[in-house]
């Protein structure tokens, strides 16, 4: 299925924002942005909904202060119980404040490791990976809006593109599937 | 400008009254003789935890909180011969409560106030430009460091001069006998006390005196003249401010243990100071906007003093538990008393001071979005102030009355007359000036801040 999509590049951040908001005003979808840096705002702007990797962060802390919990009962309680502090009582929760730091330290580890990962899969990242990248001008200096031209009149949306300051413009037809 | 409105008087009013004679009863309840000790342990049904003291001459170590918990057989199997000497040390006791509770409430709102000086100085040296909106909020606070203070040192000269029996470390029969607080004695005596109390409180009135002065001035001048000597002598007291408070809390909280020292003392009651602090400026600023006040602030105000109350509940927590560990780790009997007493004697303030200190803010305002919904916030500074009071309760008290603890008429009445006075105070102190600086450069940043 052929669809067309129209790459509109901008040379500054400001500009680039308010075409953004331009284009969401009229109904034209938006694919992608390509920034060469983080741009404060521009999820806002295009709708994308707030992260949840919060919400994955704090399950991962759980993990991993249950994997601490249950690695340090079975090495220091049950498979070869310890004397801690000379206090032999061989009950994980009365040497529950030895243990604290451990736990504290593997519920910070899983929490900001699987993070990382799930950040990785999610954006669909990893080693040896082509770039997406339509534009290497986009890793420079250059701003990249990506337009679903859909049923919309192409020259109808170049020339809006245009007017919203975009330096260049062009009109990629993906023939090929993929 | 801001009006005291009377309800609020009268709200401060009543709660002052109701807690003064709070005081009065609990001074005029507590017993005069062993013989009246006698009679108190022996009616079980008031219920003022004289049942805990009880159990404990039975070698029966209770969790200390019941009063529900009187075993009126076992009361009759104490043994003769050490009846008397139990009397007179829980007469002893029950004498101090009254004291302790008047002592504990004042030093609460004290903190208060020195630790929102401190927060107010931190935003000067720091340049930060989010919180000059929040200025005159703090300096209103602040203004129940002269009163406080003013109580705060009478009843410690009451305390040092061995009026009361508060400090064990000032009863000279107490000294004559114990080697170690002969050797502390040089430190630990009611002049020197006095001395490092007049100047530890000189130092802070001097700087919140100049500190608001500058303020009020910069109002009517433009330039950054003011604010430029508001930086500096913000910095200047910072560096007075942290080694005064860290002396302040051996003098007026660990001496109340006088054999037992922990090094990072005085950071923990800072980082409890702070915490409470911050939790007033965002109650009292949230009180002031749903009053129509104060309209400049936004969430996002309210979100970043949400994050300092979550932060330096972690923080204080951190250093508590840095000291708990070390010292159950070790395990050395001079130490390890200290834990030992208020694991057995006070459980459930002990553990559920933690719970409220810890648990609750982490669990409660993790989420960054419940950190800009208000009562959220009212809700959980609640918790907070309620379980750093309790936990000064468990720093003190077992220094002074040891099991004879309860949480009744002396020590509510304490809590609610500083209170009424701490309210009556702040909110008087709002009406004085304007509730939002000008000139100060950081103004508009501050009205325009958003997260």
């Amino acid at each position: 299925m052929a669809s067309k999509v129209i790459h509109a590049i901008y040379n500054d951040d400001d500009i680039l924002m308010h075409a953004v908001k331009d284009v969401r005003a009229e109904r034209y979808h938006i694919e992608e942005v390509y920034t060469p840096f983080p741009v404060h705002g521009l999820d806002k702007m295009m709708g994308l909904e707030p992260t949840r990797i919060a919400i994955t962060s704090f399950m991962y802390g759980l993990v991993g202060l249950t994997v601490s919990i249950v690695m340090m009962n079975f090495i220091m309680i049950e498979d070869w119980p310890q004397d801690i502090g000379g206090k032999p009582s061989f009950s994980y929760i009365e040497n529950m404040p030895a243990f604290v730091p451990i736990m504290f330290e593997l519920t910070v580890f899983f929490a900001a490791h699987l993070m990382v990962l799930t950040f990785y899969m999610r954006s669909k990242l990893w080693p040896f990976k082509k770039a997406e990248n339509p534009d290497v001008r986009t890793t420079d200096d250059h701003f990249l809006m990506a337009v679903d031209a859909g049923h919309h009149d192409t020259d109808e949306v170049m020339d809006f593109l245009r007017n919203t300051g975009a330096i260049e413009i062009n009109l990629i037809d993906t023939d090929e599937d993929h | 400008m801001y009006t005291l409105p009377n309800k609020l008087k009268l709200f401060a009013i009543i709660f002052m009254v109701i807690g003064a004679i709070g005081i009065v009863s609990g001074f005029l309840n507590a017993p005069a003789n062993t013989a009246e000790v006698k009679e108190m342990l022996a009616s079980h049904g008031d219920g003022h935890g004289n049942e805990t003291s009880h159990e404990e001459s039975n070698g029966h170590v209770d969790e200390g909180h019941g009063e529900e918990t009187a075993h009126a057989g076992e009361h009759e199997a104490v043994g003769h011969g050490d009846e008397e000497a139990h009397l007179e040390h829980t007469l002893h006791q029950l004498q101090n409560r009254p004291w302790s509770a008047l002592y504990i409430a004042c030093f609460f709102f004290f903190m208060i106030a020195l630790g929102c000086l401190a927060f107010y100085a931190i935003q000067f040296a720091a340049q930060a430009g989010w919180s000059p909106v929040l200025f005159r909020v703090m300096e209103g606070i602040t203004a129940y460091l002269v009163p406080g203070g003013i109580i705060m040192f009478v009843l410690l000269a009451l305390s040092g001069f061995h009026l009361n029996h508060l400090f064990v470390w000032a009863d000279p029969e107490v000294v004559a006998h114990d080697k170690l607080i002969q050797g502390k004695s040089g430190w630990l005596n009611g002049t020197g006390l006095l001395i490092r109390a007049a100047i530890f409180m000189g130092g802070w009135l001097l700087y919140r005196h100049f500190a608001v002065k500058f303020s009020r001035k910069s109002d009517n001048e433009a330039g950054t003249t003011w604010f430029k000597k508001s930086f500096r002598i913000s910095a200047g007291f910072l560096v007075f401010f942290i080694y005064t408070e860290s002396m302040m809390s051996w003098d007026w909280l660990m001496s109340f243990d006088p054999h037992w020292f922990s090094t990072l003392y005085g950071w923990y009651v800072f980082a409890g100071m702070m915490v409470c602090a911050i939790t007033t400026i965002a109650l009292v600023t949230i009180y002031l906007k749903s009053k129509g006040y104060l309209e400049v602030v936004n969430d996002s105000h309210i979100h970043d003093l949400a994050k300092f109350m979550f932060g330096f509940s972690i923080f204080w927590t951190y250093l508590w538990f840095s000291q708990f560990m070390l010292i159950w780790y070790a395990n050395i009997p001079e130490e390890v008393t200290y834990f030992v007493t208020r694991i057995e004697q006070y459980k459930l303030p002990f553990f559920g001071m933690l719970a409220m200190n810890f648990l609750f803010p982490v669990l409660l305002l993790m989420n960054s979005d419940y950190k800009r919904v208000n009562w959220f916030v009212v809700l959980t500074g609640i918790v907070i102030l309620a379980g750093h009071y309790i936990d000064l309760f468990v720093m003190v008290m077992p220094g002074t009355v040891g099991s004879s603890w309860y949480i009744g008429i002396p020590e509510l009445g304490a809590m609610c007359f500083f209170f009424g006075l701490f309210v009556y105070v702040v909110f008087s102190a709002l009406t004085k000036a304007p509730l939002v600086v000008k000139n100060n450069p950081f103004i508009k940043e501050s009205k325009q801040y958003h997260y």
